[in-house]
């Protein structure tokens, strides 16, 4: 059993509460993802769980074992770093063993055992390189070797993909995925990336203010944001939000705002609201179409600016002083300018409480 | 006018080589002795025991300066309080003069007034700390003269090579269970070899042109015991009116210092150029 | 899922941790004992300085003074013998602000220049013209006495204040040099090349524009050369003249050459009193004291 449970986590660095009464619970083998803004508390949270950071309160529990106030050496944790912090005056083999040297692990099962990280990491022709001589990949790889010979329960990745640029931070997303793949292991993994999220992720935490937001798959949370601010980070361009009025008539709801009108019978409300409230109304680009004039529209606006994007175009559109963002085929043919009719799919809207935020 | 320093400085070079080479003794002569300066040189007990001096000196000096800065520099980077404080303590003996060190160990050194009567009056009646006067040991109150002079200058050094290592190093060998001590010594001390390599040559050159400290405190005494080659090269030169020696004498200093810079110069070239060609 | 909450208690109690471990006390009781050891000299030197004589035959040249006592102080200013006058060290004390001075303005001025050519008037051997300079500054001044000392022989200006103010601008050069060249490449070069295009020449270029922007590194060389210069001993016995002796020299003939008892309270404030302006410019300048030794040290 490799999972990890967090109960109740309190961390502050100096007089600083970063995190207060945190819950978390991860199953072996997850990939989870910490995703929030800087300064919202991931990069604490991950220190925590490896120990470089005392708590203050709270329990930390890894494959069963309280961990709270162990050493990071022995959680059977691995942690992959942002600048990977490979030992450079060393060679690979050299980075690879040295943990377990300094350990007093016999010989042979120090050779067993790096030998084993790699041929999994594909590593075996470079073990006589220094770190300096790896490209990114590899430096990489390193990095996850040295957790996997320690035969971590847990690796802990600190944003090991930022530094890169985007042609390369793609490919080793790729890689990081595979790796996760044949390996099994249960990783945490912090990003400010949401695409890394959506991609890497079996359920992705969204942090804010030492808080997490929202704990569920990557599909859950694009399409069923639990508030405001898990709606508005992922996706790009970001979800739009339309303030104005909910207005139950009878069996139905109809959303009311100066720039548009959807009928919202059929959301999946947690309470059905008995009278009128406020409310914003979230909806995604791809969610959004034109209309011919004559079909039934929920809204009018003009054209503004256009984005060719390669695969798709982002059309921009005021809507009675509302802007817009509506994702259109490339080949379409617009002007701007132009007036256009806009439906939404209303399927896959979103309904927050005008004030707290939260989903309804 | 850079350029007319320059052809100072290596005229002045020549001419010193070409003095070294000739019978000079008061005057400069022109005439051509070949060797014989240098023959006359390493055949005098006074330039020999001048080397060995400088030699051991250097020894000591070099090793206690760098194992003591490189101590001070780790221990003030483990984030202790006053940090500011220390660091202002261990350097501001290298804004002093030599003469002023020299002067102020000769005083503390003193056998009748100073550490060696303290040590009477604490009771321990027979202690003796007259190295001064001491024949084999007056070397080493100038090693540690001039070591309280200049250990903070490599604190200074090294520890600036400390502050550009990498964080994350540390909490990469804290996730291993790699102990401090050894982090320092396996992954740290490694990648000082740049910083340490400057302090080493400082200190070297700051060896051979010792001179300051040797007249304030013991001017060569006693006897030939603290006697260093530049002290050599001065009273040759200016007293003793025998310039060819002092010129040979300073021809072998420079092939000494040379020896010492270039490699290091060149080392650094060289990597510059790398990081340049990146 | 949410897993069932662990069953016993939810939160583990607080170990004690120790505020101060062992390894944490060592280190502070290294460092306070390195410190205290600095600090010797320095205390020593200080109460020696205001003890009277009759405590320094009598005593411990650690315990504190039971008479305090300045005379020793105005003795060395003013009448303390150096040689065959007995005028104090104050001569010295002035013969070194006048040397300090002009070698301060002709030293950093000429480096700067120097260095702010090299940096952007690419010519053909500023390179190897650069290396011979650096390692110009790690030659031992005895290679170049007697040539030196004939040259200005030859132009009358043997033993004087002009003599040692060249002699600390030709020996300082090197540092300098490497100093502001160092500084001028790491400023971005294209300020440098508007001002070429905007029609500036080699003169205005450095008064209006390096000039302005050079403070920082002015300060470093302030403190590098300050500190050099006043704590110079050899080339000012050398080069000076016996009527222009810097207080170093000063300093070494009251301790070295009196005869009869020396006067250890007097030779002590004597010292202190030299090392007022080298202490102090340390104390003052703080990090950027600093940021000289570095840049000195990194020699390229």
């Amino acid at each position: 059993m490799s999972s990890v449970s967090i109960r109740s986590l309190d961390v502050a660095i100096g007089k600083v509460r970063i995190i207060e009464k945190l819950d978390l619970d991860i199953e072996e083998g997850e990939f989870v993802v910490l995703l929030g803004p800087s300064g919202c508390g991931k990069s604490t949270l991950l220190h925590s769980i490896a120990g470089l950071l005392d708590v203050s309160e709270g329990r930390i529990e890894i494959a069963g074992t309280d961990v709270t106030w162990s050493d990071p050496k022995d959680r059977g944790i691995g942690m992959v770093f942002q600048s990977y912090a490979l030992y450079p005056t060393m060679s690979v083999e050299r980075n690879l063993s040295f943990g377990l040297r300094i350990s007093g692990t016999p010989r042979n099962e120090i050779k067993a055992r790096v030998d084993n990280a790699a041929r999994m990491l594909q590593l075996t022709e470079l073990l006589h390189r220094k770190p300096a001589q790896l490209s990114g990949g590899q430096r990489q790889r390193v990095a996850i070797g040295r957790a996997l010979v320690r035969q971590a329960k847990v690796f802990l990745l600190d944003e090991p993909l930022s530094n890169l640029d985007a042609k390369l931070r793609s490919e080793l997303r790729r890689e990081l995925k595979q790796l996760h793949h044949e390996l099994g292991a249960t990783m945490i993994h912090v990003t400010h990336d949401q695409i890394e999220a959506l991609t890497l992720a079996t359920r992705i935490a969204v942090m804010r203010a030492g808080e997490i937001q929202q704990f569920d798959t990557p599909d859950n949370v694009y399409a069923r944001p639990n508030n405001m601010f898990v709606a508005g980070f992922l996706g790009s361009p970001s979800m739009n939000f339309v303030r104005g009025t909910l207005q139950p008539d009878g069996a139905r709801v109809q959303f009311e705002s100066a720039a548009l009108r959807v009928d919202v019978s059929d959301y999946p409300f947690a309470n059905r609201p008995a009278e009128a409230r406020q409310a914003v109304l979230g909806v995604r680009p791809e969610h959004l179409r034109c209309v011919g004039p004559d079909l039934p529209h929920n809204a009018q606006a003009t054209l503004g600016l256009i984005e060719p994007m390669g695969s798709t175009k982002i059309a921009w559109l005021n809507a009675q002083g509302t802007t817009l963002a509506m994702q259109v085929e490339p080949m379409a043919a617009l002007t701007t300018g132009a007036a256009v009719s806009l439906a939404l799919d209303t399927r896959h809207v979103s309904l927050f409480d005008a004030t707290s935020e939260r989903r309804l | 006018m850079g350029a007319t320093v320059l052809v100072a400085f290596v005229a002045s070079i020549l001419w010193t080589l070409r003095i070294s080479l000739s019978n000079s003794k008061m005057l400069p002569r022109n005439d051509w002795a070949g060797l014989d300066q240098y023959a006359r040189l390493f055949g005098s007990d006074r330039w020999l025991t001048a080397l060995i001096n400088v030699g051991l000196f250097g020894l000591f000096f070099i090793a206690g300066a760098i194992v003591l800065g490189f101590l001070l520099a780790v221990f003030i980077d483990q984030k202790v309080r006053f940090e500011g404080v220390f660091r202002t303590i261990y350097l501001y003996s290298f804004s002093m003069s030599f003469v002023a060190c020299g002067v102020i160990w000769q005083w503390m050194f003193n056998p009748t007034l100073g550490i060696q009567r303290s040590l009477h009056s604490w009771g321990w009646d027979n202690a003796r700390f007259d190295w001064i006067a001491t024949q084999d040991m007056a070397i080493y109150c100038i090693v540690i003269c001039v070591l309280w002079h200049s250990a903070g200058l490599v604190m200074a050094i090294l520890l600036a090579g400390l502050r550009g290592i990498d964080d994350e190093l540390w909490r990469a060998a804290r996730i291993e269970g790699i102990p401090r001590w050894r982090y320092y010594l396996s992954i740290v001390l490694p990648q000082l070899g740049p910083s340490l390599g400057t302090a080493v040559v400082l200190l070297a050159v700051s060896v051979v042109k010792l001179y300051d400290a040797v007249v304030a405190m013991t001017n060569g005494g006693p006897g030939d015991a603290t006697d260093v080659p530049t002290k050599f090269i001065i009273d040759n030169l200016f007293e003793r009116q025998n310039i060819g020696l002092a010129s040979a004498a300073s021809a072998t200093m420079l092939v000494t210092v040379v020896i010492i810079v270039a490699p290091m110069l060149y080392a650094r070239s060289r990597a510059n150029a790398a990081a340049g060609r990146k | 899922m949410t897993a069932a909450v662990p069953t016993g208690n939810t939160l583990s109690p607080r170990p004690r941790r120790a505020f101060l471990t062992p390894a944490r006390l060592g280190i502070y009781a290294f460092l306070v004992s390195a410190a205290l050891c600095f600090l010797l000299p320095l205390y020593v030197m200080g109460i020696t300085s205001i003890k009277p004589m009759t405590e320094i035959r009598a005593g411990n040249i650690f315990a504190l003074p039971l008479a305090v006592t300045f005379a020793p102080w105005a003795q060395a200013w003013s009448s303390a013998c150096t040689g065959l006058e007995c005028n104090g060290i104050s001569v010295g004390f002035w013969n070194s602000v006048r040397i300090l001075i002009p070698s301060l303005a002709l030293s950093i001025l000429l480096g700067s220049i120097n260095g702010y050519a090299l940096a952007y008037w690419r010519v053909k051997w500023a390179d190897s013209f650069f290396a011979i300079l650096m390692l110009g500054a790690f030659i031992p001044y005895p290679v170049m006495l007697y040539p030196l000392v004939r040259m200005f022989a030859m132009v009358n200006l043997f033993q004087s204040i002009p003599n040692i103010v060249l002699i600390h601008t030709f020996f300082g050069m090197p540092i300098m040099t490497l100093l502001f060249r160092n500084y001028y490449g790491g400023l971005p070069i294209e300020l440098f090349k508007a001002a070429r295009i905007d029609g500036g020449g080699f003169w205005r270029i450095y008064f209006q524009l390096m000039l302005p922007m050079s403070l920082p590194i002015f300060v470093v060389a302030l403190i590098l050369q300050t500190t050099g210069i006043w704590n110079d001993f050899l080339l000012g016995l050398i080069f000076a003249g016996r009527d222009n002796y810097p207080m170093t020299v000063q300093l070494n003939n009251i301790i070295n050459s009196t005869q009869g008892e020396k006067v250890y309270n007097v030779n002590m404030a004597a010292t202190l009193l030299t090392s007022l302006v080298p202490l102090g410019v340390y104390f003052v300048s703080g990090r950027w004291f600093v940021r000289g030794i570095a840049a000195g040290a990194v020699k390229g």
